[in-house]
């Protein structure tokens, strides 16, 4: 008893604190809320979106909601490290390698190719493409509309007689860019064989 | 037959990193030689010795993190931090001393934080801290300046070996420095006009030969454009302002005028050679002059009401750690865009 | 004449190297066996070839013409006959293939019938236009950008400066400076042309004080107009359109625009001149004034060139060996870039060749690591940090990068030309702005496969929902039917059945993505192995493992999804009014697979038969055995599908009457329940007209109990 009238002021000094400063916060937090974007949309911006399924989810829409659901970060094959990382970064969870249980992301962007003359209008990728960029009916021939193909080979099982391809994007002018440097300690440029001496 | 094909531009300007390295060390040669001048082969010995176990640290260090040996130490930089801690430490200084500073700035300095270009802190100033806080008495002991008094001349060349190698106690020839001379009789004005050491030419006897040397050796370096004039003008210009503020508005008895903190201790060093080197400094040319500015008012403070008679090495570490703060809040405005960029914004 | 002239930033003072070239003049290159012309020799879209192989063309005539607006058409340089249009090396740092023109000359130099504008104020602006658009003219001073476009000043800009820009700042070019010792007379007259279409308020003409016989040339013919010659000092890059801008204006483009915005238009003096050539003369640009120089270069100098020439045998005519060659530069040295394809035409913008020694342009010594030094921040003339810029490129930290306007480069090689560790800097911007600019490419093919994503989810859900509104129609219907029986329960059953399908749809959805993924992934295990097998590769055990294993996850998950949409069709089939839609889509699907399973396997027979391999018999066999599986099944469906027919025609002449009094009893039992309800509530209230109200309710049973008469007969009739 003598303990606690001795120390009074103190320990109502230190609750007043302790109020106030509780106070302080709760309108803080109330009041500098931050409006952010729902998380599965911030997700679901940062996947590739070839809606492939290797993840296990039909879609990249519903693993950015599993992903906000708590669900591992490291199962986007097409994504690779880069998505990985980029996802990482945004949810504040550590880099986890890719998980090879999904497959391996390729070397390069693929696009699928329908060897027209094999086809016989079955309409089964049609049905398996997530982005509706195959064209076609039923005993029509059907081709890929290449700039919307997505790489996720999704039609390439479907296919009764195997006549789609996944075939590698090929560079162009447009897309060709200078490769960096080889780095410290070596020098720019290559040495290359001079064609067509006229 | 083969063509060489690499991206434009296809021909560069003379020169590399290590030419550009051997030209600081040029510009040392003034300074250097005043010091010898004045205070004996102490410093010579000091070089030759610091350079051969700045090589050899940088040597194993690059073997150690499998990198090219020769490649590296082409680039001369080992040397420059070597000849510059040799130049900042007393002429008195024994082997060990000089041999222990030149190996830490190296190998921890330098090496431990990713090596050439990768380190936040001056390697030298590094070094000289760690000597300076860990072995005082060694690091404050320098000799009178020759002619002082007109007697005292010198060491011989024997006695600074002595000195160096076989750990001889310096005690017996030491003096005290301006800036020393200045903090102890601090407030006295009678002292102060007795000691001889407060009253050469322009400033402090002997020393404010030697930040000559080393001015003329940073004009050398700006001539040759190895270094812009924003650092050291900085600096020079608030230890100017701020010792003509207090010398002669607040007192000249306890603070020293202009020409004495400009031309005493490492003032000339550090401006064109210590706080210029590149690595450590900070990049945007406002940056660069906040930073030589900051340098010289942390050096007056320190050197005025610290405990350190002089501050160069603590004020050039200090302003390394802010270098990149004010690289990132002193970009340039670049061509097209109304204002310069401010920080790094979220990319969104 | 004293004018202020302003200082843009930076800048580099490399060695001038132009005396070389500038002392001899103009030659006539000739013409070579054959040209190549490519169809994109400017920037935007390629023109459209609209000549074919085989055809004789006059020198002057349309090979290809402008797609689209930011596009100019290009020339025969010559008369003779098209050999190829094929994709050929052109002048590109990538060394890849574009789509060119080929013509072997037949020497007659024979032009299209052409003819000058003549007095050109006479007409309207539009004209003019034209004519310059025709002509195929693209910014000659490197880019290429088209004429036309920056000629064409939207209404409400109002130009205050032209300016000429003959600095001429890279080392070793000395094209312009010719052209204008020579020809000033010509350029001034396209500069009128140019003036009198953008009608500024000052005509400036930019000349870097190292070609004093060029200023003096300008000046002369200038002497009686309202133009102005301005010297500026040597500087590298004075001559970027932006920092000329700069320096004679004091303006600065702001980032991302372009100079008109300013008030200010900017051409060069080639295309000066190339105007003057199509306006008044009517020739179109076919040809361009090309330095060449360089130490390798015996016959230095300046010479004309028909667009089209192989570089390779203009070198021979300028004397090169072409084993002396050890590298060979298109454009200056600091912003050209090298070719080792001897092939590649002379396009629009190649205002230089450069073939220097070993001696004159050293090889690039081994990049060190940046010490910050800074300098590249001196001379950058666009003020950015090009250091920075460095860290963040080589860390691949584009975003940053952009944020420190890495867009704004402009790519001059001042940076990379006095950092003294000897960084490739400006490869590691280029690299950085490809990789930019591929990434807001797939950024945007990402959100675009979104979209499509989101509507055929949308599609899918609507379809769904189509279905089951139909199904619920159904069971509503056969609840009505059972109404007579237990009119109470009508509603649980459907209720029941409505929240599974699409439920299940989903499930199917997953299982399937999830066959299919499992598949993608074993067949690349298959691949792997196989690869491995084909180079001897060690772990092959652990890739068996994985294959097998994979193998049977695949064939598990197939199995899981086959099972699953047994079952979704199961139910679906379950309602006794349900046709057997369903069934027969199976048996059709079935027959599709059977049918292209029988194929698959008559071309490996045939294949195998071909080869004459040793299974063709069991190949056959099977083929056989196929070919009679896919025509049972065909009859199948065949025979499901009249049943069904059948089936609807039976229905649908019984089943009119029966639905119209199914429905009608429906009706009449809401309408009850309404009018019970209204009377109820009418009772709770004490509210009047309740006797009106019983007797409603009393009529609406009678109704219903007709209905049901109705529809009790009917089903018997039908029964």
């Amino acid at each position: 008893m003598e303990f606690i009238t001795d120390n009074l002021t103190a320990l109502l000094a230190l609750t007043a604190i302790a109020l106030g400063f509780g106070a302080l916060l709760g309108f803080a937090a109330v009041k500098f809320r931050v409006e952010g974007n729902p998380i599965v949309e911030q997700i679901d911006a940062l996947l590739p979106q070839t809606q492939c399924g290797q993840c296990g989810h039909p879609g990249c829409r519903p693993y950015a909601e599993g992903i906000a659901e708590g669900e591992e970060i490291n199962k986007c094959v097409p994504g690779g490290e880069d998505t990985i990382r980029a996802l990482a970064d945004l949810l504040g969870r550590d880099f986890v390698p890719l998980d090879e249980e999904h497959g391996q992301t390729p070397e390069t962007k693929m696009v699928a190719y329908i060897r027209e003359a094999e086809c016989i209008g079955c309409t089964k990728c049609l049905q398996a493409c997530p982005v509706d960029a195959i064209l076609g009916a039923a005993k029509q021939m059907h081709t890929v509309i290449e700039d919307e193909c997505t790489g996720c080979d999704l039609c390439v099982e479907p296919c009764p007689v195997d006549c789609i391809d996944m075939l590698p994007v090929e560079e162009t002018l447009q897309t060709w860019h200078w490769q960096p440097p080889k780095g410290i300690g070596s020098r720019p440029g290559e040495l290359i064989p001079v064609r067509n001496i006229a | 037959m083969a063509l060489l094909t690499v991206t434009s531009p296809h021909i560069h300007q003379p020169g590399n990193t290590g030419g550009f390295m051997r030209q600081v060390i040029y510009a040392t040669l003034p300074g250097l030689f005043m010091l010898t001048f004045f205070f004996g082969y102490g410093t010579l010995i000091n070089l030759l010795l610091a350079i051969p176990v700045a090589l050899g640290a940088e040597a194993l260090m690059l073997k150690l993190r499998h990198k090219p040996v020769s490649f590296y130490l082409n680039d001369y930089s080992a040397v420059v931090t070597a000849v510059l801690l040799a130049l900042a430490i007393p002429p008195t200084a024994p082997w060990w001393l000089t041999s222990l500073g030149t190996g830490f700035a190296v190998i921890v300095a330098k090496h431990l934080y990713g090596g050439l270009g990768m380190n936040p802190f001056n390697p030298a100033m590094v070094g000289y801290v760690l000597l300076l806080v860990s072995f005082p008495k060694e690091m404050t002991t320098w000799l009178p300046a020759a002619g002082l008094d007109n007697s005292t001349s010198i060491p011989d060349l024997t006695t600074s070996l002595r000195l160096t190698f076989t750990g001889a106690e310096a005690d017996a020839l030491s003096g005290a420095t301006p800036l020393d001379t200045f903090k102890t009789y601090a407030g006295q004005p009678e002292a102060l006009d007795a000691s001889a050491i407060l009253h050469g030419t322009f400033a402090g006897y002997g020393w404010e030969w030697v930040n000559i040397g080393f001015l003329l050796g940073g004009l050398y370096l700006l001539w040759r454009r190895i270094i812009t004039w924003h650092i050291p003008a900085g600096m020079l210009l608030a230890l100017f302002l701020l010792a003509g503020y207090f010398n002669t508005a607040v007192d000249a008895d306890t603070y020293p005028g202009v020409m004495h903190h400009l031309l005493s201790g490492g003032t000339m060093l550090g401006a064109f050679f210590i706080a210029t080197d590149p690595v450590s400094a900070a990049t945007s040319n406002r940056g660069k002059i906040i930073f030589g500015f900051l340098i010289g008012v942390l050096t007056y403070v320190i050197r005025t009401w610290g405990g350190y008679p002089d501050a160069v090495a603590f004020s050039v570490l200090l302003m390394n750690l802010a270098a990149p703060t004010l690289d990132y809040y002193t970009q340039p405005r670049t061509y097209g865009h109304r204002k310069p960029n401010k920080g790094l914004a979220k990319p969104d | 004449m004293s004018r202020r002239l302003w200082d843009f930033h930076g800048g580099v003072h490399p060695a001038q190297n132009k005396k070389q070239s500038s002392e001899t003049s103009i030659r006539a290159a000739g013409l070579p066996d054959y040209l190549v012309v490519p169809v994109q020799q400017h920037i935007g879209t390629p023109a459209h070839p609209i000549v074919g192989v085989g055809d004789r063309v006059l020198k002057g005539q349309v090979l290809a013409q402008a797609s689209g607006f930011v596009s100019v058409p290009c020339h025969a340089p010559t008369s003779g006959t098209v050999t190829a249009i094929e994709p050929r090396p052109i002048q590109h740092p990538s060394q890849m293939d574009a789509l060119c023109v080929v013509i072997e000359p037949d020497g007659a130099e024979q032009w299209v019938e052409r003819e000058g504008l003549g007095d050109y104020t006479r007409l309207d602006k539009p004209t003019v236009l034209q004519c310059i658009r025709d002509a195929g003219i693209a910014g000659m001073g490197g880019a290429g950008f088209p004429s036309v476009v920056k000629l064409g000043v939207k209404p409400d800009q109002k130009i205050k400066t032209l300016v000429l820009n003959a600095v001429e700042c890279e080392p070793y070019i000395t094209a312009d400076d010719r052209l204008m010792r020579e020809r000033a007379a010509d350029i001034v007259t396209g500069l009128q042309i140019v003036a009198w279409l953008v009608e500024p308020e000052e005509i400036l003409i930019g000349i870097e004080d190292n070609k004093p016989l060029a200023i003096e040339a300008m000046r002369q013919a200038t002497a009686d107009t309202a133009m102005e010659v301005v010297v500026v000092p040597t500087k590298y890059p004075s001559g970027g359109e932006k920092q000329l801008i700069q320096m004679l204006t004091g303006k600065e483009v702001r980032s991302g625009g372009i100079p008109a915005d300013v008030g200010v238009i900017c051409h060069n003096t080639g295309t000066a001149y190339a105007i003057k050539r199509a306006v008044l003369d009517g020739e179109p640009l076919i040809s361009r004034i090309t330095t060449i120089t360089g130490d390798c270069v015996p016959e230095k100098g300046n010479y004309e060139v028909a667009l089209g020439t192989p570089v390779g045998w203009l070198l021979q005519q300028a004397g090169v060996k072409p084993t002396d060659l050890h590298r060979l530069i298109v454009g200056g040295p600091m912003m050209g870039f090298a070719v080792h394809n001897m092939a590649v035409p002379v396009v629009k913008t190649t205002n230089c060749l450069l073939v220097p020694t070993a001696r004159e342009f050293p090889d690039p010594a081994p990049e060190q690591p940046c010490i910050r030094c800074g300098s590249c921040a001196q001379v950058c003339p666009a003020q950015l940090l090009p250091q920075q810029l460095y860290w963040f490129a080589k860390a691949r930290e584009l975003d940053k990068a952009m944020h420190y306007n890495l867009a704004d480069c402009i790519e001059c090689g001042a940076c990379s030309y006095v950092c003294p560790s000897n960084i490739p800097l400006v490869q590691y911007y280029r690299f950085a702005k490809g990789e930019i600019r591929n990434q807001q490419q797939e950024q945007q093919k990402a959100d675009h496969a979104r979209q499509r994503f989101e509507a055929r989810q949308a599609r899918l859900a609507k379809e769904e929902a189509e279905k089951e509104r139909k199904r619920q129609e159904r069971a509503k219907a056969a609840a009505a039917k059972q109404a007579k029986k237990a009119p109470a329960a009508s509603a649980a059953p459907a209720a029941g059945e409505a929240g599974n399908p699409s439920d299940s749809a989903t499930e199917l959805n997953k299982l399937q993505t999830a066959a299919a993924a499992t598949m993608k992934r074993y067949k690349d295990a298959q691949k792997a192995l196989a690869q491995a097998e084909k180079s001897g590769s060690g772990n092959l055990e652990a890739l068996q493992q994985k294959v097998a294993q994979l193998q049977a996850k695949a064939d598990a998950a197939k199995t899981a999804f086959q099972a699953a949409r047994a079952e979704g069709a199961a139910p679906e089939a379950q309602p006794p009014s349900a046709p057997a839609e369903d069934p027969l889509a199976a048996l059709k699907a079935a027959s599709a697979e059977d049918f292209a399973a029988y194929k698959a396997a008559e071309k490996a027979y045939e294949a195998a038969r071909d080869q004459g391999a040793d299974d063709a018999e069991t190949l056959r066999l099977r083929m056989e055995e196929l070919k009679q599986r896919s025509e049972a099944s065909k009859t199948a469906m065949k025979e499901a599908r009249a049943k069904q027919r059948e089936a609807i025609q039976r229905q649908n002449a019984a089943a009119d009457p029966l639905k119209a009094a199914q429905i009608e009893v429906a009706k009449h039992q809401v309408l009850l329940k309404k009018a019970s309800k209204a009377l109820q509530a009418a009772k709770d209230s004490d509210a009047g007209a309740i006797d009106h109200l019983q007797a409603k309710v009393e009529e609406a049973e009678h109704q219903l109990q007709a209905a049901e008469n109705t529809l009790k007969q009917l089903q018997q009739e039908h029964a």
